[in-house]
């Protein structure tokens, strides 16, 4: 990264901290218009220094790294794919995936950032799913708190040398669920019965969201391995290009 | 190879049947979407609720998307993801093989 780059890395960081600390937090996809402007635009804030690290990052990848392109635009393509895929679960409603653990587990979850805010505006503007309003809460449940978990968890099961399906699977099922639960607590933190504490409505909101998630997490889980281990099978090179196989 | 292969297999399998298993099982459920599932719910917590903002989309054309027209917004999004994703897989697929050629020659 070069100077300015950083600069421009820190002083994204120092403005989302400016901000994110001052509201008093009074904010899968959130739909369009039901987040006050306030959380709107805090979440959107918190968002910016992941996005900005994540543009460089990626800049870095297509200039330098010609190899791990194809595999990027894999990762991206498989979040299109996986996120457009509505899936009915065993509570009797429908829900979509987010494919952002493939991306975190090859590229860290910063690329991911960027990888899912394309989706995530493609489905806000073409779709009228998630919205324009609620980018920035949505960007950050998934495509920042998802990926994270996903890479740490993935991160934590090579640690403990557990066998690399396992740990693919692990990964992207436990990043697809935290989305939903980020999700969970950005709507609680937003809506209250009158009364109620935020953790209460937290917890309602966990009611609706995980018991559908659950199944469709381990079908991410599942369909996450499958391309990792296509992956492994034909594209040794650019793996080995982007550092993600060191070992072989 | 052939080991992750059965893998795969079973692994495909497995995704069928969690996909499959709940629309079956509960008949005339009616599977609407989990996030209109949230939006139920924070009515629910806080009475009626005005989204302030609506879909720009759905502002241009003065109401909601048909239903035909968003499988189909859908569908191109699965459709670009799949193209993308099918064509690259199909280039490693290939290499791998030309590599393995040239080196029995």
């Amino acid at each position: 990264m070069t100077k300015t780059q950083k600069r421009i890395l820190k002083f994204s960081i120092a403005f989302a901290l400016a901000f994110s600390v001052c509201p008093t937090v009074s904010a899968m996809h959130i739909m369009e218009g039901y987040l006050p402007p306030a959380f709107c635009i805090a979440w959107g804030v918190i968002c910016v220094p992941f996005v900005v690290k994540g543009f460089y990052v990626i800049r870095k990848i297509i200039t330098e790294n010609r190899k791990a392109v194809t595999v990027l635009a894999m990762a991206g393509a498989y979040i299109f794919v996986i996120s457009a895929l509505k899936i009915p679960s065993v509570t009797g409603s429908c829900s979509h995936m987010t494919g952002t653990g493939l991306g975190a587990i090859l590229f860290g979850s910063c690329t991911v950032s960027i990888l899912g805010m394309i989706v995530l505006i493609f489905q806000a503007i073409l779709l009228a799913h998630g919205g324009l309003t609620t980018l920035g809460a949505n960007i950050f449940s998934m495509a920042i708190a998802g990926p994270f978990v996903s890479y740490a968890v993935y991160a934590i099961c090579k640690k403990c040398r557990m066998n690399r399906n396992m740990g693919v699977f692990l990964a992207a099922m436990l990043g697809d669920l935290f989305t939903y639960c980020v999700t969970s607590v950005q709507l609680a933190l937003t809506y209250q019965k009158e009364g109620g504490s935020v953790l209460s409505s937290a917890a309602e909101f966990f009611g609706v969201f995980v018991p559908t998630q659950l199944p469709l997490a381990v079908v991410e889980g599942l369909l996450t391995v499958m391309i990792m281990m296509a992956l492994e099978n034909y594209a040794k090179p650019e793996l080995k290009a982007i550092g993600f196989e060191k070992s072989v | 190879m052939k080991r992750e292969g059965k893998i795969a297999v079973i692994l495909f399998v497995m995704v069928i049947a969690i996909v499959a298993i709940p629309l079956f099982a509960l008949k005339g459920a009616e599977f609407g979407g989990s996030d209109d599932a949230g939006s139920q719910k924070v009515e629910e917590l806080t009475g009626e609720y005005e989204p302030w903002f609506t879909p720009v989309f759905e502002t241009a054309l003065n109401g909601e998307i048909p239903g035909e027209v968003e499988s189909l917004l859908f569908c191109v999004q699965t459709g670009i993801g799949v193209g993308v994703v099918a064509f690259l897989m199909g280039r490693f697929v290939e290499r791998k093989k030309y590599e393995k050629s040239d080196s029995s020659c």
